[in-house]
């Protein structure tokens, strides 16, 4: 008896000091295998006298347990050891930086477009576009700019050599002629905006050849110039995000519409720095006006039943005043470093509800 | 539209305060741009006198001058020959800006003195370039004798008087007159219009000269009247300071008397005017359209050659001044002048504005020309002219002689009470309206419901009702407006984008997180970089390009894209990645502008890293650029052909088009070489374009969002990997594609993994490993099922491809 617990010391010994999972299994084997030792020691038992067989079982059982427990347990501590060493061995420099996954910059005359959406499309209109290259009626004529008005020299426009019927293409000159192809197409109630592309021959820091604007009409049997006022400040006061800009309109003259009024924000300039709000300046952000009644008669649409208004104003410049870019040019430049800077991450389209 | 407060007030009685006229100025409907008030600026300089003047102990051209300015007694160091004790000086106190050397002065020590201030002189004030001295005021001088000592110098050079400038839109021609903006203010309630100072002049003698007209019928508009009157025994000097000093206050040069006093009248009252040198012209001038060959040295020093659309007034010598635009030279007057006919007349503005476009003369009688003329203004302004020139040039008047006759522009045009309401949303009581019109100069009629209104001479704009409410509104108060909110028809607000402006936010989003800045370059292009995309028409090359850089509306977005690739470059950053969604333009017609999706990629495809080598751009990144797009613009990518035919601004063998059948959705591929280098770029560019406007739209009923259900086979799919050897110009899209058809309803993908060339294969070609995986749907798949299904696949692509499974 006494060497069978000199064999559990010798295998639990053994047992602990395993260097693997191999040795592990080498003497689970060299123990509790077919030939193993105590399963040797088990076959003896035969020739014992029942009780002395069940008291020798047990004991040999015992010593199996132990093994087994002792096994276990080592095998457990042994994996726990290989995976710390694999983790020590997988140590990497965190401060390392990450593999590049790139992300684009939204230009900022699309983000102010996308804003100029989320903030009409609340009130109902809807996006209408048309082509840059004009003829003459849509662009100048059917909004009451005939050839000889003084307006037109104003618009520096630029030509396209003449067509077969020996009629110049222009430039639009402004997005108003998509005013007048609307009302061509359909019947009122119109509730649109227009952004995008102009031309006008001029260069220089404040100028630029090409340059985006929007344009809004509203065209049912009753809207009148308070809802334009209405429509406006509140845009105005939305797009800039302060909610107690001050809006002034002005008697103005635009051949397409009567009355017109020029729109400006307060804004104050101490310190020379240009702050949208309440202050001592004002700054003129759009022309506006009721449709004149020939451009409506111009486009089919019954003068005296009818009226509306329409207003315009450029996309970069209301984006420079929010956004505090300085320079109108570099709207064009695509210098990475600008579009870096003034650009915006593309997360999510503008909206009312989430905030602009 | 320059004028000064004073002159102003030569039209309108009014004691209101500078600041609210100049407020009240831009309510109503003139745009103050400017105001410029010398005597603000140069409040710190006032009259002061030198009690004594010393010597300096330590400088010998320097001196102590004790000065008195009125309220205290000062030191001031002066390096002036002419400072002296007893005289009048102009003194500016230490901290005050010196114009003239742009500092701000300091009180300091010179030379062992103290100095407190300055005895200024004209240039150091700003006021001229003499610096000869400092400035010496006679005692006995202005204001009376009585000169308090710390008066503004300013008020004594009469610069104590406001310019103001005013945006005057093109509607308001009567405004281009000091007494138009006078008579808006007036009806705005800032003061009272004082009648039109114009006394008839008593004519002397009959005028030897007489005004013609010589107009074909059908063109009597073009100048329907003419007036003037003959002078003689007058002078030319120069004018009198009042005139001299407004004219300049508001930019203009002072000539002569003869010619500032027309000057002055355009400007006064908005009636341009012309004196000829009697002298010198040769018998009657005539109004009359210029003949074949005709020129004129016009006013401007500038010889014109003048078409038979030109309407001249001309004598026997030929044409002596271009009608409404610019007078002659030949004919003009000089100091020597002391006969003198005078022209007033009445053009047609269309045919001013014309002939003055044509010629590219911009005159201050053009500009008011063609805004329209009061044509009562021939009358009176004969009047008006006559008594300045006899009162400053001297000399006697004739009777007034004139061709032609004045139109009655008299119209009447009906104001419904309830119509500033129904247009403006604000009402305003039927006698405030009419109150307005009247001090606007319309005569007005109440007749029921209804105002009866007759347009004032001056007012050519006004065309209808709509006119009339903004007369009544500008003068009542934009301000007084009530804004409305408008409404919706719907409880909520229905999409304001089409599906296709959708899907231009959508391939900008696709673009910018597949790391791209989005750019906005310039519809125009020079020609040769439009050439270089496949322009060849002329209908789209500009008559006046800004530059020859940007004269042909662009074939293609990428020009300026490449170009802004190149800038960067230049600027040391060579890897970019830009995109731009905007028009290109096959033709000048409203349907040949088409919107595309551009991308472009240049230098190394992602930044170097740690991990990887670095890769430069290639096809395939353009390739993937215009999947992304198109499946973000919910094309039907799964279905995509590709063929090797893009544009000829692509790498021929390293580009590709996407496409429906014959519907080209993309471009792509590596920029052509010879067109890098026309853009002085080295390396390489990817690049595509996706024709948006071609994607197809969902074939969904209009408006449904419902998605085909959803079959999830209950068993696992097997992926099975095949390779085959095929030649060289085999695409592999033919292997994928035949290895897709070969059992459609089991084959559920077929990807292409690995491309290889080398030993084991034959010259000339190459091995395609596809993965393909099968989705069993109803059973598991036997052996027998697996056996059969590659069979299908090796015989579909070996046919496809001519090419053999790979042993």
């Amino acid at each position: 008896m006494q060497d069978l617990e000199a064999l559990k010391e010798s295998l639990l010994a053994e047992a602990a000091q395993a260097a693997d999972s191999a040795a592990l299994e080498a003497l689970r084997v060299s123990a509790l295998g077919k030939k193993g030792r105590v399963t040797q020691l088990m076959k003896t038992l035969r020739g014992l006298s029942p009780e002395e067989r069940r008291e020798a079982g047990q004991r040999l059982n015992a010593v199996k347990d132990a093994l087994t427990d002792a096994l276990e347990a080592r095998k457990a501590s042994l994996a726990e050891a290989e995976l710390e060493a694999r983790l020590a061995r997988e140590r990497v420099d965190v401060s390392l930086p990450p593999r590049p996954r790139p992300l684009g910059r939204i230009h900022p005359i699309s983000q102010t477009v996308e804003e100029l959406v989320a903030i009409f499309g609340e009130m109902g209109f809807s996006v209408a576009e048309g082509p840059h290259i004009e003829d003459d009626f849509h662009n100048f004529e059917a909004l009451n700019i005939p050839p000889w008005h003084p307006a037109r020299q104003d618009h520096d426009t630029f030509y396209l050599p003449a067509g077969e019927d020996g009629e110049r293409p222009v430039l639009r000159t402004h997005t108003s002629p998509v005013q007048i192809r609307h009302m061509q197409e359909v019947k009122p109630p119109i509730r649109i905006i227009v952004p995008g592309r102009t031309f006008r021959a001029d260069s220089d820091a404040t100028h630029s050849p090409m340059f985006h604007q929007v344009e809004g009409l509203v065209i049912d049997e009753a809207t009148h110039m308070g809802h334009l006022k209405g429509t406006l400040i509140e845009f105005c006061r939305s797009f800039f995000g302060v909610e107690d800009l001050p809006v002034r309109f002005r008697p103005s003259y635009f051949p397409f519409t009567e009355p017109s009024a020029e729109v400006d924000i307060g804004c104050s300039r101490e310190g020379g720095q240009l702050v949208i709000g309440p202050g001592k300046d004002w700054l003129e952000i759009l022309g506006s006006g009721m449709v004149h009644p020939k451009v409506l008669a111009n486009c089919g649409i019954d003068p005296n039943k009818y009226q509306g208004y329409a207003f315009g104003m450029g996309i970069e410049r209301i984006a420079m005043l929010k956004y505090g870019i300085p320079d109108l040019r570099t709207f064009y430049e695509s210098d990475l470093r600008w579009l870096r800077h003034y650009g915006f991450v593309p997360l999510e389209a503008p909206s009312l509800v989430r905030g602009i | 539209m320059k004028f000064t407060l004073s002159w102003l007030k030569d039209h309108l009685e009014t004691d209101a305060e500078p600041k609210a006229i100049i407020e009240r100025l831009s309510l109503i409907g003139l745009e103050v741009e400017s105001v410029e008030d010398r005597a603000q600026e140069l409040a710190a300089f006032t009259v002061a006198y030198v009690k004594e003047a010393r010597p300096h102990p330590n400088a010998d051209r320097l001196k102590v001058c004790l000065v008195d300015t009125g309220e205290e007694e000062v030191q001031v160091i002066c390096g002036a020959p002419n400072a002296r004790t007893g005289m009048l000086g102009v003194f500016a106190p230490a901290g005050s800006y010196i114009p003239g050397t742009d500092m701000v002065l300091k009180a300091g020590t010179i030379r062992g003195e103290a100095s407190n201030g300055m005895l200024v002189s004209e240039k150091e004030m700003g006021i001229s370039e003499d610096h000869e001295g400092i400035i010496e005021i006679e005692a006995e001088g202005t204001l009376g004798g009585a000169l308090p000592l710390g008066t503004p110098f300013a008020k004594l050079l009469g610069l104590d008087d406001p310019v103001i400038e005013i945006a005057i839109t093109p509607n308001r021609g009567d405004c281009l007159g000091v007494r138009g903006i006078a008579r808006d203010l007036a009806a705005a309630g800032l003061g009272r219009l004082k009648p039109l100072d114009a006394p008839k002049v008593t004519p002397s003698f009959a005028s030897p000269t007489f005004w013609r007209r010589d107009l074909p019928a059908e063109r009597q508009d073009a100048c329907p009247f003419v007036a003037g009157k003959s002078f003689r025994d007058l002078t030319n000097p120069a004018s009198p300071d009042w005139m001299q000093r407004r004219l300049t206050a508001i930019g203009l040069r002072p000539i002569s008397a003869l010619v500032d006093i027309t000057n002055y009248v355009t400007f006064d009252l908005g009636r341009p005017l012309h004196v000829f040198d009697a002298g010198k012209l040769r018998g009657d001038p005539t109004m009359r359209y210029a003949r074949a060959g005709e020129s004129i040295l016009a006013l401007d020093e500038r010889t014109y050659e003048l078409d038979p659309e030109t309407l001249v007034i001309a004598d026997d010598n030929g044409p002596q001044g271009i009608g409404g635009v610019m007078g002659g030279e030949d004919t003009g007057v000089g100091d020597a002048t002391t006969e003198v006919f005078l022209e007033v007349a009445l053009f047609d503005p269309v045919m001013v504005a014309e002939t003055g476009r044509r010629l590219g003369i911009l005159s201050d009688a053009r500009y008011r020309f063609e805004r329209g003329l009061d044509p009562e203004s021939a009358v009176w302004g004969v009047e008006v002219a006559a008594r300045l020139i006899t009162e400053i040039c001297g000399g006697e008047a004739s009777e007034t002689v004139s061709a032609g006759e004045v139109p009655d522009p008299r119209r009447t045009i009906s104001l419904r009470e309830s119509r500033v309401e129904s247009l403006c949303g604000l009402a305003v009581p039927a006698a405030d309206q009419a109150r307005i019109l009247r001090d606007l100069g319309f005569e007005v009629t109440e007749q029921g419901h209804e105002l009866s209104c007759q347009v004032p001479s001056w007012r050519p704009d006004i065309e209808g009702e709509a006119c009339l409410v903004e007369e009544v509104l500008r003068i009542h108060g934009y301000d007084r407006i009530p804004a409305t909110p408008l409404t919706l028809d719907t409880s909520l607000p229905l999409p304001a984008l089409s599906a296709r402006q959708r899907r231009v936010s959508a391939a900008r989003t696709a673009l910018a997180w597949g790391g791209l800045h989005e750019a906005v370059t310039f519809s125009f292009v020079a020609a040769s970089e439009a050439t270089l995309f496949g322009w060849t028409d002329p209908a789209l090359r500009l008559e006046n390009p800004i530059s020859s850089d940007l004269d042909v509306m662009r074939p293609s977005v990428l020009p300026g894209l490449i170009a802004a690739a190149a800038r960067n470059a230049d600027r040391g950053f060579p890897d970019v990645g830009l995109f731009e969604v905007g028009p290109d333009y096959a033709g000048a017609g409203p349907k040949d502008q088409r919107l595309v999706a551009a991308a472009l990629r240049a230098g190394k495809a992602a930044p170097r890293h740690w991990g990887g080598a670095p890769r430069g751009v290639d096809l395939f990144d353009a390739k993937a650029d215009a999947l992304s797009v198109l499946e973000a613009a919910g094309a039907p990518v799964e279905n995509l052909q590709v063929s090797a035919d893009a544009p000829a601004w692509y790498h021929p063998g390293r580009s590709g088009c996407l496409r429906l059948g014959p519907n080209v959705l993309a471009a792509f591929g590596e920029v052509h070489p010879r067109v890098l280098s026309a853009y002085g770029f080295d390396g390489a560019m990817a690049a595509t374009e996706i024709f948006l406007e071609r994607v197809p739209e969902p074939k969904q009923k209009a408006g449904s969002k419902l998605r085909p259900a959803l079959a999830l086979s209950a068993f696992q799919p097997v992926e099975r990997d095949f390779a085959f050897v095929v030649a060289e110009e085999v695409p592999a899209e033919k292997a994928v594609r035949a290895a897709k058809g070969a059992d459609k309803a089991l084959i559920a993908n077929v990807e292409l993994f690995d491309v290889y060339r080398g030993p084991g294969l034959p010259e000339a070609h190459k091995s395609l490993a596809l993965a393909v995986t099968l989705q069993p749907r109803e059973r598991t798949l036997t052996d027998e099922d697996l056996e059969a299904v590659s069979r299908k696949i090796v015989a579909q692509v070996e046919k496809a491809t001519g090419g053999s499974l790979r042993g």
